[in-house]
């Protein structure tokens, strides 16, 4: 019991796949600009994280060692499908603010790299936890990253104004600000790591 | 087909939509292979050849295959599998090839298949010219110069990116924020200047 809770909360702190993987970036910029498309994201790829972690735990044995790649990414290409196709007939606003992006789930680092470093060793269950870990950590990433973004940079939350009175950055919502503030959240968190890690 | 269309799809690939700096496609490779001009250089050149030849041949497969067949949903599952198994078959030929060459560039390769910015550029055409008021030629030519484009800025990125970081070794970086985190405050830097591209208009 003791080690399923640890696979489950290793995803959401010490092994975050955002801050301290560092693994994922591509969707985590791109669409972090307001909150609602920072969830959106995050669910999606929690529910592609849990259904290809589960299934390749599933059928891991009977795959062969030297075309394992190929088959994780059918596995998740047809997840990425049934996101994508479900996103657009239920939510076809986020559908289109998403864009791109989410047939990007597809390569995105994280689900095939828990897929290599996890699911096709390790039993169902403790697969299932771990994907909706990790699925649980990039999603609050993106929450992080996309609510300052949108406070500083919109003075909005979830599209409501909480801010008045005050002259948005406008930097922030655009590229550049994404990577700025990916870079100083991860810089600020090896801060803490190391402070922690000395006392 | 006119100029004008042209030109504005090489402009805009390269620098206006860089896919780096301001698509954040490929980033991962971008932080992960930019610490020296020449290895930075390789994958660039990698990348290139490969979002070439996958942009011609998704092209063929969604024209031929899967609009035929009304099968567009499985857009993102044909993609991927032909760009995966693209980029193995590469790997065999100049592995069997070339070995000086498989020894230069044979690690890159496996990363290129999980690179967003080749599925990234394949979707991207799929939405911007598989239209059926462009044709045929028109929008096969345009899905291979965007591919092609896509990469050549992609190199122009990695080159900056590595020629920077490599007089950052001798600066006195926080350690908190050595590697990753000043990669990036630095690439914020150089995304504002590329924003100076964006009222480009043709």
């Amino acid at each position: 019991m003791k080690k399923l809770l640890k696979e489950f909360f290793k995803g959401i702190g010490s092994e975050n796949p955002t801050f301290r993987l560092v693994l994922g970036l591509c969707p985590t910029l791109a669409v972090s600009t307001s909150v609602v498309n920072g969830l959106g994201m995050g669910v999606a790829a929690t529910f592609v994280l849990i259904g290809s972690n589960v299934i390749i735990s599933l059928v891991r044995k009977s795959i062969p060692d030297q075309i394992r790649i190929p088959c994780f990414i059918v596995i998740i290409a047809t997840f990425v499908t049934i996101v994508e196709l479900m996103m657009k007939a239920y939510a076809p606003e986020l559908s289109k603010s998403l864009g791109i992006f989410v047939p990007l789930i597809v390569v995105n680092c994280i689900v095939l790299g828990r897929a290599e470093a996890f699911a096709c060793k390790e039993g169902v269950f403790s697969s299932l936890l771990d994907a909706l870990g990790m699925g649980i950590g990039f999603t609050l990433a993106l929450l992080l990253i996309s609510a300052i973004r949108e406070i500083f940079g919109n003075g909005t939350l979830f599209g409501l104004l909480i801010v008045k009175s005050y002259e948005p950055v406008l930097y922030l919502v655009l590229a550049p600000g994404a990577l700025l503030v990916i870079g100083l959240l991860i810089g600020g968190i090896n801060f803490l790591a190391r402070k922690r890690s000395t006392t | 087909m006119d100029l004008s269309m042209f030109l504005s799809v090489i402009i805009g690939a390269i620098f206006i939509n860089n896919f780096i700096l301001s698509k954040f496609l490929g980033l991962c490779s971008f932080i992960g292979i930019s610490k020296e001009t020449k290895p930075a250089l390789y994958m660039g050149v990698s990348v290139t050849f490969v979002t070439t030849c996958a942009s011609i041949i998704t092209w063929a497969i969604y024209n031929f295959i899967l609009v035929p067949c009304h099968i567009e949903y499985l857009r993102t599952i044909s993609f991927i599998l032909v760009i995966a198994s693209f980029v193995q078959l590469v790997e065999m030929v100049i592995k069997k090839f070339s070995q000086a060459l498989y020894r230069t560039l044979g690690i890159y390769l496996p990363l290129i298949t999980v690179n967003c910015a080749v599925l990234g550029v394949a979707v991207l055409n799929s939405e911007m010219f598989f239209k059926p008021g462009l044709n045929t030629l028109t929008s096969f030519t345009l899905s291979a110069l965007q591919g092609f484009c896509v990469g050549l800025g992609y190199i122009l990125v990695m080159l900056f990116m590595s020629g920077i970081r490599e007089r950052l070794e001798l600066c006195d970086v926080p350690k908190s924020f050595k590697d990753a985190p000043i990669s990036f405050i630095i690439a914020s830097l150089m995304s504002m200047a590329f924003m100076g591209f964006s009222g480009f208009r043709f």
